[in-house]
């Protein structure tokens, strides 16, 4: 249990200021949160209640303003950053899925997924298998060579998923994955999470409005006004036993 | 490591070839206008090398006989034949004019020279057909370029020459071809009067009481004789001995015979530095604005590719990549529209020059020279690009 939760994400008392002076604008006023390896967690909370900037703290793209925050083994953020190369934090060890997949349109299905390990030192052919093996397990597989174009709106934010976990980052940060999908693509997105989740031991946020999902976690934080406090969800089955097929395959 | 910028040219192929083509078709006009100032050069040079002189010989004062008009006595030729270190001294006249082919008009460089002579300084060189001119009236050797064929009839002013041999690559510094006829014939060309006027100005003479005299037989003839004829040519040509010094001779002619003498290397100078230096600086303005057009083109359109991948590029940095990696997708687009435009442009220029009505001549040195200048301003060209896309924040990605 310990060693758990020290390859999570802790974080304390985390503060985020925009700006100085009169136009100031508190976003974040200690937000604590905590999340497991092979958890999926839901952020959730009305507009301009400072999730996205949650996400961009945690994600290391913009810095807070005090605070302190644990990414598996390793305080990265304790009033200033703790890790020199964020850009190479951000790449090996933090995935990132968008409300749009955001897919790289020039490169085809497994060479978005497979571009990650590649950025990361891996060879060509072991990225590739990597990315292979990912989108056979979000049943993407058969697209492989397609370019992101040619998918659907469900496919295309799978490969996001793949792209997400290539790197076997024990963090994933998700803004809204399902938004722009139909209840059931929503919910069978929320499955696969949920399997990765569990199959990877990766600490997954997902930020979301979408009432079609909020159910089906076990643990939500709402966050209000730049604070958060823990509340405990539904838990709902995803219905459709299990589409998280290779899993068992896997397993 | 899959090459960026190689999947995104792939991925946006048409818009890329259509650029390239256009950068292309510029840089054939860059290289092509490179190639005709080449062509005038070597139209001077080749008109130098040609004459087979050493030394030209021409009016004081003046900077003849190609850069300026220049008169000398036509028997000025016996005394530089005389002055030390000659060997072979020939006169010589030029006149660019339109000479009558059937019922077109060409533009020719039409030479006197003394007839029976080949091999003296300012003949004809070599012949690609034909023979040499032999008889002292209406006879003509002509270049290739004129058009005409051994047996052609060539109408100069008021005379008929039958065209009897050809000859290749004699040109005039403005790059007309030229047309070899007998000095006496040139020497009436170049003085010429109608007919009308010839009977104006012997009606004149012969009314001027000090010219016709009565009592004195002949005067009246022979003051129109000397005026009818032309006693004048351009220049004389010398070739010098082996060995001998061109400045020792060159100032000999100059004290003596009080003439201006111009060797080989003052002869480059003045046709280089003074009758093409004002077309070549023509063409380097062109060349300029030439080569800002397609910096421009190259700079829009990668500024424009760069634009329309914001999003993607947001995507890249925030996954991880380097900035390095973005910086050099950008700089390989650039250099790849600029190796194919080049590549277009010299075929372009390659395909198209031999049309052109003057000599264009596209040196390898020169294509070497326009690829490295295309690369460097396709580099100066992706600046703007680089600094736009280091300026996108990651966090852009992850929106709002
Ligand atoms: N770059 C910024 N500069 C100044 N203020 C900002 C900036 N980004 C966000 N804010 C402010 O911080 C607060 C939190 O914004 P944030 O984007 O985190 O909200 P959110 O919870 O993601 O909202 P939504 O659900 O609408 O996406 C808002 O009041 C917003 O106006
Ligand atoms: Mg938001």
């Amino acid at each position: 249990m310990a060693e758990r939760q020290t390859r999570g994400i802790i974080i304390e008392g985390l503060r985020k200021r925009y700006g100085a002076g009169e136009t100031a604008v508190d976003a974040l006023k200690g937000v604590d949160m905590a999340v497991s390896p092979g958890e999926v967690v839901g952020l959730i909370g009305p507009s301009g209640s400072g999730k996205t900037t949650l996400l961009k703290c945690l994600g290391a793209v913009i810095e807070p303003t005090a605070g302190r925050m644990t990414l598996g083994n390793d305080v990265i953020y304790d009033g200033k950053w703790r890790i020199k190369d964020l850009r190479a934090l951000r790449r090996d060890r933090i995935g990132f899925i968008f409300q749009a997949p955001y897919l790289i349109p020039f490169l085809n299905v497994t060479d978005n997924v497979a571009l990650l390990p590649m950025l990361a030192g891996h060879s060509d052919g072991e990225s590739r298998t990597r990315a292979g093996e990912l989108l056979e397990a979000l049943d993407v597989a058969h697209r492989a060579s397609a370019m992101p174009s040619q998918l659907s709106g469900g496919e295309q934010q799978r490969v996001a998923i793949a792209r997400a976990l290539a790197n076997r980052p024990p963090v994933i940060l998700a803004d809204e994955p399902t938004a722009p999908l139909d209840s059931e693509r929503a919910l069978s997105v929320i499955t696969i999470l949920n399997a990765m989740a569990k199959q990877y031991e990766t600490a997954i946020i997902v930020v979301t409005h979408d009432e079609k999902i909020i159910p089906t976690f076990r643990r939500i934080y709402r966050i209000r006004d730049g604070r958060t406090e823990e509340t405990a969800g539904e838990g709902r089955s995803t219905e459709k036993p299990e589409t998280g097929k290779p899993e068992e395959e896997r397993a | 490591m899959i090459s960026l910028a190689g999947r995104d040219i792939l991925h946006g192929w048409g818009k890329f070839a259509l650029t390239g083509l256009g950068l292309g078709l510029l840089i054939g006009v860059t290289l092509t206008m490179g190639g005709v100032y080449r062509g005038m050069v070597d139209d001077a040079m080749v008109l130098l090398d040609n004459s087979g002189a050493d030394l030209w010989v021409v009016q004081q004062e003046t900077l003849g006989p190609y850069a300026e008009s220049s008169s000398i006595f036509d028997d000025t030729w016996r005394s530089v034949s005389g002055m030390p270190g000659v060997e072979e001294a020939a006169n010589v006249t030029y006149l660019t004019t339109q000479v009558r082919r059937g019922t077109e008009d060409v533009r020719a460089m039409v030479v006197g020279v003394d007839p029976g002579m080949p091999g003296s300084p300012g003949q004809p060189g070599y012949l690609t057909a034909g023979r040499h001119i032999t008889r002292s009236h209406y006879e003509a050797v002509a270049d290739g370029a004129t058009g005409f064929r051994p047996g052609d009839e060539i109408r100069i002013r008021r005379n008929t020459y039958t065209v009897v041999g050809l000859t290749r690559r004699m040109v005039s510094s403005g790059g007309d071809p030229m047309i070899f006829i007998p000095l006496k014939d040139a020497q009436e060309a170049q003085f010429l009067k109608d007919n009308d006027s010839i009977l104006q100005q012997r009606r004149r003479t012969a009314s001027n009481p000090s010219l016709n005299r009565p009592g004195v037989p002949g005067l009246l003839e022979s003051v129109i004789t000397s005026q009818s004829a032309n006693q004048y040519v351009n220049a004389v040509l010398v070739r010098l001995l082996p060995g001998a010094d061109p400045d020792e001779t060159a100032a000999h002619i100059r004290r003596w015979l009080r003439l201006e003498v111009y060797t080989r290397d003052q002869m480059e100078e003045i046709l280089l530095g003074k009758l093409i230096a004002t077309s070549s600086r023509q063409i380097g303005m062109f060349l300029v604005i030439l080569a800002v057009v397609s910096a421009a083109i190259v700079a829009f359109i990668i500024y424009t590719l760069t634009m329309g991948k914001i999003r993607e590029i947001a995507v890249l940095k925030l996954i991880g990549t380097k900035n390095r990696t973005i910086v050099s997708m950008i700089l390989q687009q650039a250099v790849g529209l600029g190796v194919l435009g080049f590549m277009i442009g010299k075929i372009a220029a390659t395909f198209w020059a031999p049309f052109f009505p003057k000599f264009v001549l596209l040196q390898a040195r020169d294509a070497v020279t326009g690829f490295a200048a295309v690369i460097v301003m396709c580099v100066l060209a992706s600046i703007l690009a680089i600094r736009a896309a280091l300026k996108v924040d990651p966090a852009e990605a992850i929106g709002g």
